[in-house]
């Protein structure tokens, strides 16, 4: 998917040396589409033999006994082993102590800046708790002097930095088994109520159409902060330039109160074998081709991808890296976001849409959490169904 | 040969020709109709993929919730300001463009053509891409130009009073073209004399227009109406990709909608029923329509 389609061919053409009877044809699709796409093949058996999912949508391809359990092949393996990966990554392929999915890449959510406007505001590192984030976007608005310019990004399309915000606040999302919604909890309003401020006080912008190009807008001082995810330290690279490769920087997320780094969402890519293929043994065998420590360095040299196996990162390659090193602070807290099926529609249609009208301040905090918890009960009624005939 | 008087055996060879295209229309149309319809009665979901066992059947209940849910309502009102506003003014701008291309003093007029036809075979992702930096409200050109009226910049697509123009400005000016073609082709049917009699009975331009054009492109101006009307009542790209239905879901579309509960959330029970909502609105629609530009003749 994305980056990775284009790129992974690098390393099949390895893999077939290696195999020559194993031939590998992949198919390239962008990430806004492939959840849909790989359901939709599913529903007509058109799965191919191995693909790429993003690991919060696991709980949903293995309820759809669409993936195949691999257990057996990890006990057997001399590659794969559960000791080698980062703990919170791991867990989020196990559903009900079985593991459906081998993690290929990991990411998370950490903070990009600017250190000159940073600095220039009196901050010369990032802002390690909320209070210091506030105090320090006030402060860099009033620096600026530009009614056009913000101090940070928190776009309403984006649910993550709500959750993330929630989660730091010790917001249980959904309750009684993750069969009801839990969003007008205080935590979780208290952390919506903390992130919107940063719009009324126009320290973030709120529509999405004002930020057409986030690097341009990074570039131009348009924003100066931003929550976002290791793809966009590729981005970031290739677009900032010489001129600028200073003075962007990455930080792990600020903590409610001390504890640094504050926590942040266990993300990343794993590969899963479609439980119809008839190439399963093929299948494994690239899967642990993909990752052995050597293809999992390159991936990243090709891509920054940051590699699931942590052996990976006593590599120089990544100690060197500055940026590499923010993440791995970042990964000593993560946690992984519900696991039902439903999750994806949670939050992208629902929570995205109420915490849109608060923002736009259509709704009052307590009423949008009140409709999403209707709403998200209302989704998760066939769920509180089958598990009551179990 | 077949015999004229057997009657039975030119039925048989009728649907014995006749069976290819019938029995394809029956599979490929008729059949996943009927299973829509079928569906909109249940509660087929994501679970019902992993196990058909999980579907239910739930009477109306679809239909129901459908009615009640103030999303379903939002999207209709949408769609009905989108298909009110963008076709009566679609339909205008394209008879303009054509009386305009038409007339004895234009210049140009395969080249106007030609740039007025454009926008229709271009691809509508790229043209959306390019209204989102025309309608950006920082270094848009739209808000540009209107600088030079002393208005504010406007943001176009992130204010839930404007998004919905800024579709329809953009839909208008992506579909005249097709119309202009059509509008033009009825125009050169019309008979000079008559105009030229007109001429010397002394009538003036507008009156020429609605008592010899307008008349006389009445079933152009029908077909035109009908074929803009169910077109637009299928709004869909243009927000999909410019506003997925924001800000404050001012620009959700019916068929959007349904498309995002069929295939994004896999809940095919409930985005059936809405598709035979839509289906119940269209068809009103023509009807409506049809019964107005009967008794006009």
């Amino acid at each position: 998917m994305g980056a990775e389609g284009e790129r992974v061919n690098d390393l099949i053409a390895d893999f077939e040396k290696e195999n020559p009877n194993v031939s590998v044809t992949v198919q390239q699709v962008p990430w806004s589409a492939a959840q849909e796409k790989l359901v939709t093949a599913f529903a007509s058996d058109m799965l191919p033999d191995l693909f790429q999912i993003g690991n919060t949508w696991i709980p949903q391809f293995a309820f759809l006994n669409a993936v195949q359990k691999l257990d057996a092949y990890i006990d057997s393996s001399r590659v794969v082993n559960k000791e080698n990966y980062f703990e919170g990554i791991w867990n989020t392929n196990v559903i009900d102590s079985s593991v459906f999915g081998v993690p290929w890449y990991v990411d998370t959510r950490v903070l990009f800046y600017r250190s000159d406007v940073l600095s220039k505001a009196g901050y010369n590192s990032p802002p390690k708790t909320w209070d210091e984030l506030f105090a320090a976007a006030k402060k860099i608005k009033s620096i600026l002097n530009d009614e056009k310019k913000y101090p940070i990004y928190l776009p309403t399309t984006d649910w993550t930095p709500y959750v993330i915000f929630a989660l730091q606040n010790g917001a249980e999302l959904l309750k009684e088994n993750n069969c009801y919604g839990n969003f007008s909890s205080q935590k979780f309003k208290e952390a919506l109520l903390y992130l919107t401020e940063y719009h009324k006080e126009k320290l973030s912008p709120v529509g999405v159409s004002q930020v057409a190009n986030v690097y341009q807008a990074f570039k131009d001082k348009y924003i100066s902060m931003y929550i976002s995810g290791p793809w966009d330290v590729a981005e970031f690279k290739k677009r900032m330039g010489d001129s600028l490769s200073g003075v962007w920087n990455v930080a792990p997320l600020p903590s409610r109160k001390g504890n640094y780094p504050g926590v942040s969402l266990a993300g990343g890519s794993s590969l899963v074998i479609n439980k119809n293929s008839e190439n399963k043994k093929a299948a494994w065998k690239l899967i642990e081709f993909l990752s052995r420590k050597k293809s999992q360095l390159k991936f990243f040299k090709l891509l920054n991808d940051l590699p699931a196996v942590k052996e990976v990162w006593n590599d120089p390659a990544l100690i060197n890296d500055k940026y590499t090193q923010a993440f791995y602070e970042q990964f000593k807290n993560v946690i992984a976001t519900p696991k039902i099926p439903e999750w994806e529609r949670i939050v992208y249609s629902e929570l995205r849409q109420y915490v849109e009208y608060v923002v736009m301040e259509r709704m009052t905090a307590d009423d949008a959490m009140k409709a999403l918890d209707k709403a998200v009960d209302d989704i998760l009624a066939k769920r509180r169904q089958i598990l009551d005939e179990k | 040969m077949i015999d004229a008087s057997n009657k039975y055996g030119i039925t048989k060879a009728v649907a014995l020709f006749l069976s290819p295209a019938l029995s394809a229309i029956f599979i490929f149309f008729f059949l996943p109709v009927f299973a829509a319809l079928a569906m909109s009665f249940t509660d087929f979901g994501l679970y019902s993929l992993a196990d058909w066992r999980y579907t239910r059947f739930v009477g109306f209940d679809n239909y129901v919730k459908l009615f009640n849910d103030p999303l379903f309502w939002q999207a209709l009102k949408n769609t009905f300001y989108f298909v009110l506003v963008a076709g009566p003014l679609s339909v205008a701008v394209s008879l303009f463009a054509a009386i305009s291309l038409n007339s004895k003093f234009a210049k140009f007029k395969s080249f106007f053509r030609l740039a007025f036809f454009l926008p229709v075979v271009t691809t509508l992702v790229a043209v959306a891409i390019v209204f989102r930096f025309v309608y950006h409200p920082h270094f848009g050109l739209l808000n540009y130009l209107l600088g030079f009226f002393g208005i504010s910049p406007i943001d176009w697509l992130g204010d839930p009073d404007w998004a919905m123009p800024a579709i329809i400005l953009m839909a208008v000016w992506k579909n005249f073209g097709y119309n202009m073609i059509i509008f033009t082709a009825g125009l050169q049917n019309i008979p000079s004399q008559l105009y030229e009699a007109a001429e010397i009975e002394g009538a003036n331009a507008w009156r020429k227009f609605y008592q010899i054009t307008l008349p006389l492109l009445t079933p152009t101006t029908l077909f035109i109406g009908v074929i803009t009307l169910i077109g637009f009542f299928q709004l869909f790209a243009e927000p999909y990709i410019m506003t997925q239905g924001g800000p404050l879901n001012s620009t959700l579309s019916i068929v959007q909608y349904m498309y995002r509960e069929g295939f994004r959330w896999w809940n095919m029970g409930y985005s059936a029923a809405l598709a035979f909502v839509l289906f119940a609105v269209i068809f009103l629609g023509t009807l409506i329509q049809l019964k107005l530009k009967g008794k006009d003749e």
